[in-house]
């Protein structure tokens, strides 16, 4: 399902079906975390991706056109780059454990650690949350600088563009 | 590299190899096509995979979700999937629509300056402008601008 909706992605043309089926693809892929056992994951995903995402596309898909056009490139270069690229990380997952696997090195060091020491550290049912707000939370405070700067980024950006239009309004009636 | 292609480990597998399909499909988007948006959605997809890979990793088999009982009673035998690439999970999602607002926004303001948001036509207009800006202060600056 997830492969086939990606495809159907490239296959596209029209922006505002691409951004729905960005949604179907974040909402599916937030279906496969909650079976992974990720449900905050899940939660963000779906939130996040198939809604926060959905919507900045389309309000830019508003100020930008509808619709791609179709490129005259071949698709030789780009097909044998990503063929390249798919081979070397598969041969690179060759090594991998087994999906699932307890003895994965994964599952060796800090996370069994976290598991057993928050009930008495932290004692908060959800481990995901103390681990978030507590162990790493240097981390978060570092990911809010990050959106902070993005916002800050993007406000830059847009906030020129209602005054830039209004002052081209007024030089055109000046010229007439 | 001394593995057996059995059942099992193909099974065992199969998720990290979708995965990596998926991602170079987000990979294909981005390098093939020309239009600014659609380049965005392929950026997304191809971070989506990255994130279910690092969810994979973290898979117990028979494992439940990393939440302990309100009581906190916690039972010994229960098995928890692995809680920390969950915790960098949420942290990248977020790190990526932060960054997907930005582009965004940039291919807003290309639109603006350019009136459109294909790459070919914005090339071309590039080209454009640094031939006439050589027409005119070529001489000058040694036929080079």
């Amino acid at each position: 399902m997830l492969v086939l909706t990606a495809i159907a992605v490239v296959r596209m043309r029209s922006l505002f079906a691409i951004a729905m089926l960005s949604g179907v693809f974040s909402l599916l892929s937030a279906l496969l975390f909650v079976t992974l056992d990720a449900v905050d994951v899940a939660f963000t995903e779906a939130a996040v991706g198939a809604g926060i995402s959905t919507v900045l596309v389309l309000g830019t898909l508003a100020l930008t056109s509808r619709f791609e056009k179709p490129t005259k490139r071949s698709p030789v270069l780009p097909l044998f780059v990503v063929f390249v690229t798919g081979a070397a990380l598969i041969y690179g997952t060759l090594d991998m454990p087994n999906f699932g696997s307890p003895e994965a090195p994964a599952q060796m060091h800090v996370g069994p650690d976290y598991l057993e020491d928050s009930v008495h550290e932290i004692n908060i049912p959800n481990v995901v949350t103390s681990i978030l707000a507590s162990y790493r939370g240097y981390d978060t405070l570092g990911e809010t600088a990050v959106v902070f700067t993005a916002g800050i980024g993007v406000l830059l950006l847009l906030s020129g563009l209602r005054r830039r239009r209004r002052d081209d309004e007024e030089d055109e009636s000046e010229e007439v | 590299m001394g593995f057996e292609l059995t059942q099992e480990y193909i099974l065992g597998h199969l998720n990290y190899w979708l995965f990596s399909v998926l991602m170079m499909t987000g990979l294909y988007i981005v390098v093939a096509k020309g239009n600014l948006v659609k380049k965005i959605v392929g950026l997304n997809i191809f971070q989506t995979s990255v994130f279910m890979l690092y969810i994979s990793m973290g898979k117990v088999t028979d494992g439940t979700a990393p939440i302990f009982p309100l009581d906190m009673d916690v039972d010994p035998d229960v098995i928890y999937s692995n809680p920390l690439p969950h915790v960098l999970i949420l942290t990248a999602i977020v790190v990526g629509v932060a960054t997907t607002a930005l582009g965004l926004a940039l291919i807003v303001r290309i639109q603006e300056e350019f009136n459109t948001i294909e790459e070919d036509d914005i090339l071309k207009i590039e080209r454009a402008i640094v031939q006439t800006e050589n027409a005119i202060h070529g001489d000058a600056m040694g036929g080079r601008a």
